[in-house]
């Protein structure tokens, strides 16, 4: 605990401030003990899955009781593409979460739309959804999952209690998107050596 | 060359177009009029027993002058024979043909997934509506050689559309129409549907 | 109680030959109700976001008490434009394509699509690379079964096997990952051949497992086959005669666990299965009971199958000798001229196939895997269909499902051993 002073000369008494105080209880409660709410949709839910069973075991961090419900979760965890049929779906699951609440994106599909840049894929689910942490990888290993996990501790770790906005609910605006539209056409554009895929001969 | 393909030819007489043999399959066309009966009479005949149906699909081609095919895999398993048969159809004109549904129970789903990716419509389906895309999907039939890969409309207009559809529009009519639950569904709700208005999205511009 | 249908106007889709609208009959309630209790419907939505799915598979189900009156399968909710994908991608850059699918069994898709393109070029494979993918298919099936085990263990309330079965997958995403590099998509073969040949520590590490298998198998079998409370909840339930299978173009293990022996490794045989010695178990009943004897029977027949694919490992190229066809090494590549030249127009424009169509139908471990390509002499597809044996599986359970529980709903949904990749496509 980096806010811990020591008063000279004593060694009976430990100085810190209040906030710091609850901020690392409450912050260290909610890393260590995540209740995911596996939203697995194909390949990266089997990663998930394997990540959950013994060779890799999420158990010790924490996650092992998977919530189905999504009232009694805290983090979503988007294992898999997200094709525009799934979109109300996760976003409806994202606003049954009660806050504190964070969102795993896992996987390439979920992150960016993956290898599937087509009529029926979202580009990323952070269009649907606000994203904390995304995890690369077509599927991403479980190990690369858990730095996932661990990154998203991390995160939580820093956050501040008192700080409302952290906490806001953030629902689609009235005109049922949660982006401005000229965002979401420019995180869902193609990058990268990405010429000749859009050539049928 | 498959024997079923002579037996046509000699059954159906001018119904049957060409029949190409190739890589081990037969495959024989047949006018869009006669299909049924030549679907039929393959099932029901004995001698013939195409009594597995493996696929129900089309296939539209780059040339736009090409006909778009709607394609059969017929399969005796008796006799482990696979005949293919096609209808040529004008990718320009109305895409129809008979549904199968009656002869081979797991053509339900395959042409409904035709017509959802194609837009050719089986008639005689008992439920023909999309089965990949949601209902009230309004860009198109993704398959088409003129759908382009990414869609028509922008991708935040496709993630506005996705998110905002009706409640009610995640239910077939047949769902919907359960007597007892349909008198539990909110009012306006209700109204939406009496007047055909399931697709109708909230906050459309 | 009285049942109403209620008529409602259909806007678009659902007109027959006259332009009417069609109406769907309401089935009459198979359970004798007395009218005094109410007996009022109840319609659930069990999905698409639901633990015990499967995957995305929503379910609509009309109740009445705990008795399924009529369940309505939508799918779709997976769906990733892989067939349209496919019209704008070389036949090679397909098969991580195919990976995704049916993500379970990974190999074996891969495979499929490499028969079929083929078949379509009229392609000969080398007999090492025919050996090799002999064992890449029934790794797969073997991981496919032993997830299909383990979910429906948890689905039926048993939660060990689930751990037994995934601890044995670990043992096979080792085999894949020293082969290809990559765990769960292999992206294992190429037109012509395939991605890499086997290490050596490969045949030692599949042979130890070949011998070590078996004992988990009999455990799984000792913890389930004669427990009652697996027996009493997949006996019965769920039944298909073989004349519905048939009619509802089931195949793999739904299909033999009705009763119809028909197995495309024996009917028509593919990278020379004809020449193994395996059987193929099929049931007598159609229930779950029967589809889950014989998914765990096919188990230790592809373990047989793989031990004799060891022994029969012959030496020499994976690739085919087709230099238009197959990559050219690198260091031949970067040194001789006619190598570079072969090298830049696979790589640049893709390997052209000829004008014509080639359907290939494998056997999956979910059924009858079939690729079907369509092409007008480029390098590009006009046209590949997936034949996907879960999607079609899959429409069976509004039949197989009326009448009974809703928890018999859940063991008939796992039966149909169902990967949402591949129903969607």
């Amino acid at each position: 605990m980096k806010h811990l002073e020591t008063v000279k000369g004593s060694d009976n008494w430990l100085t810190t401030k209040f906030t710091a105080l609850v901020n690392w209880a409450v912050n260290q409660s909610r890393a260590n003990s995540l209740w995911p709410m596996p939203f697995g949709t194909a390949c990266c839910a089997i990663e998930f899955m394997a990540t959950a069973a013994s060779r890799f075991d999420l158990a010790r961090f924490g996650m092992e009781r998977q919530a189905f419900s999504p009232r009694q979760s805290d983090v979503l965890i988007c294992a898999g593409r997200l094709p525009f049929k799934l979109a109300p779906v996760i976003r409806r699951i994202y606003d049954q979460m009660p806050q504190p609440k964070w969102v795993i994106s896992m996987g390439a599909c979920a992150s960016t739309g993956g290898i599937f840049d087509n009529y029926a894929m979202v580009q990323g689910i952070d269009t649907v959804v606000p994203v904390d942490v995304y995890v690369p990888g077509c599927p991403p290993r479980p190990e690369g999952l858990l730095y996932g996990i661990l990154m998203l501790h991390k995160k939580i770790k820093g956050e501040d209690l008192f700080d409302p906005s952290l906490r806001t609910e953030h629902l689609l605006n009235d005109k049922g998107l949660r982006l401005p539209p000229e965002q979401i056409d420019e995180i869902s554009e193609p990058f990268g050596n990405s010429v000749h895929q859009f050539r049928s001969a | 060359m498959n024997p079923s393909a002579q037996a046509l030819q000699a059954t159906f007489g001018n119904a049957i177009g060409r029949v190409v043999d190739a890589r081990g399959e037969t495959i024989v066309y047949v006018t869009a009029a006669r299909v049924r009966d030549v679907l039929a009479w393959l099932k029901q005949t004995a001698g013939q027993d195409y009594d597995y149906l493996v696929d129900v699909t089309a296939v539209e081609y780059r040339d736009r002058e090409r006909a778009l095919e709607v394609v059969w895999n017929l399969r005796s398993l008796a006799s482990r024979r696979d005949l293919r048969i096609k209808v040529e159809l004008d990718p320009r004109g109305t895409l129809a043909v008979p549904s199968v549904v009656d002869l081979w129970a797991g053509a339900n789903w395959l042409e409904r997934e035709v017509f959802d990716m194609f837009g050719v419509t089986f008639t005689g389906h008992p439920d023909l509506r999309r089965i990949l895309m949601w209902e009230t999907y309004a860009e198109g039939h993704p398959l088409r050689k003129d759908f382009p890969l990414r869609g028509r409309f922008s991708r935040s207009e496709q993630v506005r559309q996705a998110l905002n559809v009706n409640p009610e529009g995640h239910y077939s009519l047949e769902e919907l129409a359960i007597a007892e639950s349909f008198d539990e569904l909110p009012a306006e709700m209700r109204d939406r549907l009496a007047r055909g208005q399931r697709d109708q999205i909230a906050n459309s511009e | 109680m009285s049942k109403r249908t209620v008529e409602l106007s259909v806007a678009t889709p659902g007109a027959d030959a006259h332009g009417d609208p069609l109406r769907v009959p309401i089935p009459a309630s198979p359970a004798d109700v007395d009218p005094e209790l109410g007996g009022e419907h109840l319609l659930i939505n069990l999905g698409p976001q639901h633990p015990a799915t499967h995957g995305v598979l929503r379910l609509v189900v009309e109740l009445e008490g705990e008795t399924v009156v009529r369940v309505i399968p939508h799918v779709g909710y997976l769906h990733s434009g892989f067939e349209k994908l496919g019209e704008y991608r070389h036949y090679n850059q397909i098969v991580p394509l195919t990976d995704r699918t049916d993500y379970l069994a990974p190999m074996s898709n891969n495979v499929g699509v490499a028969l079929a393109a083929e078949k379509l070029m009229g392609i000969e494979i080398t007999p090492r690379c025919q050996v090799l993918r002999v064992i890449a298919c029934e790794m797969s099936r073997i991981i496919s079964h032993l997830v299909w085990l383990g979910t429906t263990s948890i689905d039926l309330g048993a939660f060990t096997p689930f751990l037994w079965a995934f601890q044995q997958r670990e043992r096979i995403y080792n085999l894949q990952e020293m082969w290809t590099g990559a765990r769960l998509t292999t992206s294992l073969t190429r037109v012509g051949g395939l991605l890499a040949d086997v290490p050596d520590k490969f045949v030692t590490d599949l042979r130890e497992f070949t011998e070590t298998f078996p004992d988990t198998l009999d455990e799984i079998d000792r913890v389930l086959t004669r427990n009652a409370v697996w027996v009493g909840r997949t006996q019965n339930i769920g039944v298909l005669t073989a004349q519905e299978a048939i009619n509802y173009s089931l195949s793999g293990p739904m299909l033999r666990a009705s009763g119809v022996p028909w197995d495309m490794r024996k009917d028509k045989p593919y990278l020379g299965y004809e020449t193994y010695d395996f059987d193929v178990p099929v049931g007598e009943n159609g229930d779950v009971y029967d589809r889950f004897l014989v998914r765990l029977e096919e188990c230790y027949q592809s373990n047989r199958i793989l031990a004799q694919a060891l022994d029969r490992l012959p030496d020499g190229p994976i690739n085919v000798d087709d230099p238009r066809v197959i990559l050219p090494p690198k260091s031949r590549a970067m040194n001789d001229m006619e190598a570079m030249i072969y090298h830049f127009k696979q790589v640049m424009e893709g390997v052209k196939a000829p004008v014509g169509e080639a359907y290939a139908g494998i056997e999956n471990p979910k059924g009858e895997l079939g690729n079907y390509f369509v092409s007008d002499g480029t390098a590009k597809p006009v046209r590949w269909r997936i034949r996907p044996p879960a999607f079609i599986n899959l429409a069976s359970i509004s039949k197989m499902a009326e009448g009974h529980l809703l928890s018999d709903l859940i063991a008939i949904n796992a039966s149909v051993d169902i990967v949402m990749g591949e129903v969607d496509r």
